[in-house]
């Protein structure tokens, strides 16, 4: 068992035990890093997670399919419409639905926004860690645009619950590929000037060129995806590999990076940002009228004003989401892994269906918690201040720590 | 009327005036200083700072200073007492003190607020040792403040502290060095009265402020004068993302305003001596010709404006940078400190002299 008393007392004479988190101004969200410092150099670190338990996956054996999209959204909060489409990917593939073109190109478009969303804060909150406070709140600015179109699109600003199983909660609002295009526009402002900012800011260099090198290797050893195994020379992106939804009708790079440092991982972020753009751009020129919900009223909650106009829908409605046995979603009795390209890597979503109209088991791969142990491996012999860019680079989400 | 004069002239009187006239300015800027960095911050980030209380939200700093009086006066556990408390006002007066050597303004000759007409609260001729003495102190301050917090952010805040301080305060003195070869003298008030003659004898309208004539030890002592004030990039004694809040972790309420204070008058301090020494304090070009005319009063608030408006513009300097640009590790500071400054502050002292013994002597000009 752990003992704060004998680790003190088995240590090195020369270290001072340090603990950073879970409170501190650099642990975003509940991180905690317990170090053993050698003046202001890193001896030893050992990360301690849990202190953001959610049980979300517990919670998800007593909760029917379309109400676990809710729960998804607090996994990474910071992208929650990434959540909610692998989750509903996931349902849909498990029932074998393939849902509307209309439906998969908002999907497309809102999961890369999500992406932008995500990476703009987190390229932001990095550069805060360094010290330069101001970019966070240039980023912020474009993430609050992107925030009101969200608004505008689901109703919610953060806890978006957009998808249903089979489509969407509701069509897109009016006005949407006017105010997208606008965004992107100011987005591409943006990121010029974070590159004119840091890409030649000598201070900003120093502190990141060549700071928590991950070698390929470690990349394979430690499964770490997302931009943090593409940072580091490794070429895995789901949207390429294995092309879901419209993405395979879209032109984009998938930027890869050799160093493997935090300077990459930083770069590699603006590049995807400017990749992101790319396809929102495309994906909004494929998007034409049509249908959005999967039209089978066994599985797919009926469209809101026919529930409430015509009979039958109204029984399919109360058929689908009361609580039991008889009514319900029932996906055939199997089990089934999906995953997509979620903002920090691969999110995967394990389903084991009893035939009942709650899973069996949810079983959530959550990039960040994959990604999250290299940290103490890259740590020793670092500066203490080395340890808040690095773990800025990473991005890490304690939401998706603890599940 | 001569009564007045005679109590005016009196020595203690002056002494007085001269005491609340020093500490108001250098007090009385810190909280507009607060409110300027809000406000230049906000500019900075698509932000509008405060704009709730009063115009302009200025009066939002009153309701600061008023909220952290109220905080309670908190004493962590197992902290030493006496340097604990001490520590506050240790890193708040030096840069108080130091602003008590600078010459800010002049009434044209007439003697009515001695000194010849100099308006500085000390008229002493070894200003700039002094300054320099007193500025180090501030490094106590910290230091102390971190020893005795019992914390380990901030031990390390403090040893931060006590390490930038004395490789940069070596940065400084070799950039001084440099400037006295130029001017010959350690009093601020004629370093001053050197820079409002012009350039080199002869170039009408360029000023000989020793940013022309000691542009590299202008840049040295600038960086010198971040590093000496902890402000960002060489925030690292407080180094917010790694330190929580450095060497006032443990601060609460107003012994935490104290070194905030502290930090604000150093920041004042400092432009204000960057003023004197290398941007000719209170003159500006042309000035020569206008003096004559004014009475002693306007000639007096003109200077002292034209003072203020630099120092107000150094101020936003130091905002800009701090606003700008990330902050450096700690080897890395101690890497420029030692590998870069100081060696090109013996250079800039070599190149001075040779300066002064064969190009200046030959064809007169310079110091």
């Amino acid at each position: 068992m752990y003992s704060y008393e004998q680790e003190v007392v088995q240590r090195d004479e020369n270290t001072v035990h340090m603990n950073v988190g879970p409170s501190h101004p650099s642990m975003h969200g509940t991180l905690r890093v317990k170090m053993e410092v050698k003046g202001e150099r890193i001896v030893k670190t050992e990360q301690e997670i849990g202190y953001l338990h959610t049980g979300f996956e517990k919670l998800g054996e007593y909760r029917s399919y379309n109400q676990f999209i809710t729960l998804t959204d607090r996994l990474n909060y910071f992208s929650p419409l990434s959540n909610n489409i692998g989750f509903a990917l996931a349902c849909e593939e498990l029932l074998g639905i393939t849902v509307p073109r209309r439906c998969q190109v908002i999907r497309t478009i809102l999961a890369e926004l999500s992406r932008i969303a995500d990476h703009s804060l987190c390229v932001g909150a990095m550069t805060m860690d360094l010290g330069a406070f101001s970019s966070i709140l240039w980023t912020f600015v474009e993430r609050e645009k992107l925030y009101d179109v969200f608004e505008a699109v689901t109703g919610t600003r953060l806890t978006t619950s957009y998808t249903r199983v089979g489509g969407l909660a509701f069509d897109l609002p009016a006005d949407f590929e006017k105010r997208v295009l606008g965004i992107m526009d100011s987005m591409e402002e943006t990121l010029d000037k974070l590159r004119d900012s840091f890409y030649k800011n000598r201070i900003f260099l120093d502190r990141v060129e060549g700071i928590g090198v991950i070698s390929k290797e470690q990349v394979l050893s430690f499964g770490l995806t997302g931009p943090m195994a593409r940072a580091s020379g490794i070429e895995y992106d789901l949207r390429k590999f294995r092309p879901y939804m419209v993405y395979n009708e879209i032109k984009f790079n998938v930027p890869v990076y050799s160093q493997g440092d935090t300077l990459s991982r930083y770069k590699m972020r603006i590049d995807e940002m400017a990749e992101s753009i790319l396809i929102v751009r495309q994906a909004l020129k494929l998007l034409e009228p049509g249908p959005i919900n999967y039209q089978d009223q066994k599985r797919t909650l009926p469209d809101k004003t026919s529930t409430y106009r015509d009979m039958e829908s109204l029984i399919h409605h109360f058929k689908l989401v009361m609580p039991g046995d008889d009514h319900g979603i029932h996906p055939p009795l199997t089990d089934l892994y999906s995953s997509t390209e979620a903002p920090n890597g691969e999110l995967g979503f394990h389903l084991v269906s009893d035939g009942s109209s709650t899973p069996y088991r949810v079983r959530i791969r959550p990039p960040s918690f994959i990604n999250y142990p290299i940290l103490s491996t890259l740590l020793p012999g670092c500066m203490i201040a080395d340890l808040v860019a690095i773990l800025g680079s990473f991005n890490i989400i304690a939401g998706e720590l603890d599940r | 009327m001569d009564l007045l004069l005679v109590i005016l002239q009196n020595f203690y009187v002056i002494i007085a005036i001269k005491m609340a006239v020093g500490l108001g300015l250098s007090m009385g800027t810190v909280p507009v200083m607060v409110w300027m960095e809000r406000k230049v911050s906000a500019r900075f980030q698509f932000r509008r700072g405060p704009n709730r209380v009063g115009p302009f939200g200025l009066f939002q700093l009153i309701a600061d200073s008023v909220k952290l009086l109220m905080k309670e006066d908190f004493l962590p556990r197992n902290t030493d007492r006496l340097i604990f408390l001490a520590a506050p006002i240790m890193a708040f007066l030096p840069g108080v003190l130091s602003f008590a050597l600078i010459p800010i303004g002049s009434s044209g000759g007439n003697d009515i607020v001695g000194a010849g007409g100099v308006m500085a609260i000390s008229y002493i001729s070894m200003g700039l040792l002094v300054m320099m003495a007193v500025s180090s102190v501030a490094a106590y301050g910290i230091a102390f403040a971190g020893w005795a917090s019992n914390n380990q952010f901030s031990l390390l805040g403090g040893i931060r502290s006590s390490a930038q301080l004395i490789s940069y305060e070596i940065v400084m003195g070799m950039s001084i060095i440099a400037l006295l070869m130029m001017t010959g003298t350690l009093n601020m008030s004629e370093i001053v009265q050197q820079q409002a003659q012009p350039l080199f004898g002869g170039i009408w309208l360029i000023p000989s402020w020793n940013i022309i004539r000691q542009p590299l030890t202008f840049i040295l002592f600038m960086v010198a004068a971040f590093a000496e004030t902890n402000r960002a990039p060489f925030d690292l004694p407080e180094a917010e993302q790694e330190l929580v809040g450095g060497y006032h972790t443990e601060y609460t309420g107003m012994r935490y305003a104290w070194f905030m204070n502290g930090e604000y008058a150093a920041m004042f301090t400092m432009s204000a001596i960057l003023t004197t020494l290398f941007l000719g304090g209170w003159t500006f070009p042309g000035l020569e010709f206008l003096i004559p005319h004014l009475p002693w009063y306007l000639t007096a608030l003109l200077t002292f404006g034209i003072f203020f408006a630099k120092v107000a513009f150094l101020v936003f300097m130091f905002m800009w940078v701090r606003w700008t640009l990330p902050r450096f590790r700690w080897d890395q500071l101690m890497k420029l400190g030692w590998n870069t400054l100081i060696p090109l502050g013996l250079v800039n002292i070599v190149g001075t002299a040779l300066f002064l013994e064969y190009v200046a002597s030959n064809f007169g000009f310079g110091g």
